[in-house]
């Protein structure tokens, strides 16, 4: 059916306002600039949430197609409820992280910070505009409704977070982190092409339709390499291991809004496309395609975690623990697959809303987490939580933001994290009763290794949280740290109360996550096997739990602890006094622990999957060894596991590129030659066919 | 009215008896070594006394250490509504199941850790990060043990675990159960700071994990941090020994029944505490990088009882 009158709309305010807002950067001048784009986004994205609200109200999917020369290359647009979900979730991340850019970046521009980790490229005017036209190519990416239009956008999105990663491409690291991302983004960019070419062979103009309508006559084999390579693509640009190298790389180096919108958004834009292929357009296929697809996110989770935690680099921790958040995702993707293959309509719909809202939750705790290490990284110009401490007296605001999203993201009640992972332990659970031993067994495994991984992401935020915001500053940077403007406080707060209302109101979430696969081929779209309401209830109301009245709990159980002590007449008198140091005179920041420190004991305990590398020079005195003059020690923890997978497909790519520089010699000239005799080539191939 | 009640007795139980539970446990131990061991009241004259003092807080510490004893204690009190200590289905039954409960008591510990962290005292950094380092390692073991009952029972709710035991004993306790058992004693006292994981009787703060993370606690907060501590173990081993042994849970609502039910979960505290005396008196603490091992010894009995409980099915 077409399109209403009002979700046109919508969806043209949202185009016409990221164009514009990409405009306005390159016109105005550099304050105005950063406004004027800002609030411009924000419309955009706000528009695009509009678009998403009426279509999931209406129901089915309207079809809007622009005139095109050739029907081939047409522009086909759709909005259904998974894309409306997508929708709502860019604007989620969106908004906030528009309406940060507004105080993000002026006081220390490019070259301001100081030390190679600190570098970012916020100042620099074509960044700005690049923002705007991401979150457009993100936004028409979920909305394509044809091959071509699916690609070019992919693309499109591709391309401009890579320009967004290198910036201003006067940093090695941050054109080092550029390479990986190109490489790795047009690696899996040609298995989605060839995913969907393959799928599209039979059909006329590639249009999403006719590939459901086509993909049941596929041959088995062609729609397995179908789905494996859309899993290779798809999953490359999620970030899933053992393909998720560019993304610890890429996140970091990027601004921090954009940090936000690739780690909350674009890694669930790789998500949407392996439900959009797998699910929507071949329609679901054997239970090893599911059982795989959960293998891969009990891998990433477990292995991101575990990065994450020895990480010091606080973005690059933030970018690990979103490969363990993909994880948990893929995690419950895979079960919701293989539900669908056994025919348990219900309970498949039930993992997939789970998925789904797991990665609505995760966009919002990690886009605040990415916003809030922008702030400490403008405030003390470093991602080095050595040399971060007792930030939350200097950035009061910005410590309770990043407190509510470390909380939420180590899946602590009642927040949101709690929420999406109960309802992906109770899927878990449902599949005890898939009558297949090995898959119930996976199903138990999987299980335990979410719980660890939550746990270990609880290790990991105290130490995230505590470390650069608790106890006494290490440097001189972090002393004067000051709290940052407050349309950066603005955007963490909205995402900061987003966090808590997803998690203590889950039925907010339920007309999204209820409607989300609605129409998609072996799930229920009357969902009985979950229902989010005042209590949420799992496995057609077996288990249930109400985040509402749990929180309500807390708090009157925290409010009546003091009112009680004060009926008891406790004792209300309280003295400063130094920390205890054993009789030691001076409290100093060098007897703190240290992040490094926090994380021994695991580093130890998983001492065979990290493989660090230690050197200890000990200077002993000259008269006796039993009196020492200095010590060095120096720990390292490589990826080793990179290197192992990596490095032997470079040796292998690197003389085929070798090859192929002898027809690339920048001439221009040259260029014009090639473009005159593919054409030449092409018309009599056209001729002779 | 009479189930909203319950719901205040168990709440009174467990802030009232957690105290008296480990004045037992210690009472017990002092004359298993041979010493006559403080009175059973002691816990209680130590909180009262702490309740009276002033609170000395560091000048570094931030709001985190002033509510983190809010926290824990809030979260263990919640906690202790939705287990069934004394009847079973309670009215709160549907408000959490045991997976909230066990990440309710992660939040208070969280919380702890951050406070340790808050006072830039070594002490309570290298507390807080062994004390994570051993709540992470033990989730798994917690996460297939619940599992595993909430495959047999259909649900992660405390009350239909119970109900369903108490209906069909012979289903639901299968050979699995004994390993199950196990599994969640050994992360019991890892998770509550026992022997041989950690010593709550030392002095030292090097040997020390939980006495360590709460080393700058003082006064009332003291009281609630130590409180809400007691609260937890009483709340472990009162889930220990329902789930595994819900005789004596009422399920009628009878005065007879209910007096019943506080008599068996007394008993059943007084025997799991007694081994833990014994236990406590025969095994030496463990070096710290040993802990895994023996936290990946409850992993794989937990791994096995959920095996052998799809095996028969």
């Amino acid at each position: 059916m077409p399109p209403s009158f009002e979700v046109i709309g919508f969806l043209g305010i949202m185009a016409v306002s990221y164009i514009a807002a990409a405009a306005a950067a390159l016109l105005f001048e550099d304050d105005r600039a950063r406004r004027v784009t800002g609030l411009l986004s924000a419309a955009g994205a706000l528009s695009g949430m509009g678009a998403a609200a009426l279509g999931l109200a209406a129901g089915g999917s309207s079809v809007l197609e622009l005139p095109s020369a050739l029907p081939e290359a047409a522009l086909e647009f759709s909005l259904d409820a998974l894309s409306a979900a997508y929708l709502l979730l860019i604007g989620l991340v969106g908004v906030p992280a528009a309406i940060y850019s507004l105080g993000y970046g002026p006081e220390r521009a490019v070259g301001a910070v100081d030390g190679a980790l600190g570098r970012h490229s916020t100042g620099w005017r074509p960044a700005r505009a690049i923002v705007p036209l991401f979150l457009l190519a993100m936004s028409l990416v979920v909305l394509a409704n044809s091959v071509f239009t699916f690609l070019l956008f992919w693309e499109v999105m591709s391309l401009a977070s890579y320009f967004l990663v290198i910036g201003r491409g006067d940093s090695p690291e941050n054109l080092s982190a550029g390479r990986w991302y190109a490489g790795m983004a047009h690696a899996g960019f040609a298995a989605i092409a060839a995913a969907l070419w393959l799928a599209a062979a039979g059909t006329e103009a590639g249009r999403f339709e006719e590939i459901r309508q086509a993909a049941g006559m596929l041959a088995p084999a062609a729609r397995h390499a179908v789905f494996l390579l859309a899993l290779l693509g798809f999953g490359s640009k999620a970030g899933v291991l053992p393909l998720h190298a560019w993304l610890p790389r890429a996140h970091p180096a990027a601004p921090s809004h954009v940090s936000a919108l690739m780690s909350g958004v674009m890694l669930k834009i790789g998500m949407y496309g392996l439900l959009r292929v797998g699910l929507d357009l071949l329609g679901g296929g054997p239970p090893w395609w599911g059982g795989l697809v959960l293998a891969l996110g009990v891998v990433s989770a477990l292995g991101g975690i575990l990065s994450a935690l020895v990480e010091n680099d606080l973005k690059r921790l933030l970018a690990y623990s979103s490969v363990e958040n993909i994880g948990i995702i893929f995690i419950a993707v895979g079960i919701g697959l293989v539900f669908q293959s056994y025919g348990m309509a219900g309970l498949a719909s039930m993992a997939l809303a789970a998925a789904l809202y797991h990665a609505i939750n995760h966009a919002a705790f990690k886009g605040l987490l990415f916003l809030g290490s922008g702030a400490v990284l403008q405030a003390t110009g470093t991602r080095n939580m050595e040399e971060m401490g007792g930030l939350i007296k200097r950035m009061p605001q910005t410590a309770l933001c990043f407190l509510v999203g470390s909380t939420a993201i180590a899946a602590l009640p009642p927040l949101n994290g709690f929420a999406s992972e109960w309802m992906i332990f109770q899927s878990l659970l449902a599949g005890a009763a898939i009558p297949y031993p090995l898959m119930a067994a996976m199903m138990a495994i999987a299980a335990g290794t979410l719980a660890l991984t939550g746990g270990l992401a609880a290790v990991c935020f105290v130490k995230a949280f505590g470390i650069p915001f608790l106890a006494m500053p290490r440097t001189a940077a972090a002393e004067e740290a000051r709290e940052v403007p407050r349309t950066m406080r603005l955007g963490m707060g909205l995402l900061a109360s987003a966090c808590v209302l997803l998690g203590v109101l889950p039925f907010a979430a339920a007309p999204i996550l209820s409607r989300a696969f609605f129409g998609m081929p072996g799930l229920s779209d009357t969902p009985a096997a979950f229902r989010l309401g005042l209590v949420m209830e799992a496995g057609a109301g077996a288990s249930a739990i109400s985040p509402t009245a749990l929180a309500l709990c807390l708090l009157a159980a925290g409010g009546a602890i003091p009112l009680a002590f004060r009926l008891a007449g406790s004792s209300r008198a309280l003295r400063r006094a130094e920390t205890w140091g054993c009789g030691r005179a001076v409290q100093s920041p060098r007897m703190e622990y240290t992040s490094t420190a926090f994380a021994e004991p695991l580093r130890r305990v998983f001492a065979d999957l990290y493989r660090p590398a230690k050197t200890l020079d000990i200077e002993f005195h000259p008269e006796s060894k039993y009196f020492v003059r200095s010590i060095q020690y120096q720990s390292r923890i490589r990826a080793w596991f990179e290197d192992a997978v990596y490095r032997p497909l470079f040796g292998l790519a690197r003389p085929l590129a070798g090859t192929g520089r002898l027809i690339q010699s920048g001439s221009l000239h040259l260029y014009i030659a090639y473009i005159v005799a593919a054409l030449l080539a092409l018309l009599l191939l056209a001729r002779w066919m | 009215m009479i189930p909203w009640l319950l719901e205040g007795l168990q709440c009174l139980l467990t802030l009232l008896l957690a105290p008296g539970l480990i004045g037992f446990v210690r009472l017990l131990k002092a004359r298993l070594q041979g010493r006559r061991g403080a009175p059973l009241v002691q816990p209680y004259r130590d909180l009262a006394k702490l309740l009276d003092k002033e609170r000395v807080v560091s000048t570094q510490a931030s709001w985190i250490f002033h509510a983190a004893p809010f926290v824990v204690f809030a979260s263990t009190l919640v906690a202790s509504l939705l287990i069934p200590l004394v009847a079973a289905p309670l009215p709160f039954d549907r408000v959490g199941d045991l997976i909230v409960v066990v990440y309710l008591l992660l939040l208070g510990s969280f919380f702890l850790a951050l406070a340790g962290l808050d006072t830039a005292s070594p002490f309570g950094g290298m507390g807080a990060s062994r004390e994570m380092t051993i709540a992470a390692l033990a989730e798994p073991t917690i996460a297939l043990a619940i599992f595993g009952m909430g495959a047999g029972a259909g649900s992660t709710n405390l009350g239909e675990i119970v109900a369903r035991t108490l209906a069909h004993p012979g289903s639901t306790l299968g050979s699995g159960h004994l390993m199950a058992f196990a599994a969640l004693f050994i992360v019991m006292l890892a998770e509550c700071g026992r022997l041989p994981v950690d010593n709550p009787a030392t002095h030292l703060e090097l040997t020390m994990i939980h006495e360590a993370m709460i080393l700058e606690y003082s006064g009332p907060y003291l009281a609630l941090v130590e409180w809400a501590a007691q609260m937890k173990f009483f709340l472990f081993l009162a889930l220990l020994s329902n789930l595994v042994c819900p005789w004596g849970v009422a399920v009628a609502l009878r005065p007879g029944t209910l007096g019943l039910a506080v008599a068996a979960l007394v008993l059943k505290l007084a025997v799991l505490a007694a081994g833990i005396a014994v236990l406590e008196t025969r095994l030496a603490k463990l070096r710290l990088f040993r802990v895994p091992e023996l936290l990946g010894v409850s992993f794989l009995l937990a791994l096995l009882a959920i095996t052998s409980s799809f095996l028969v099915r």
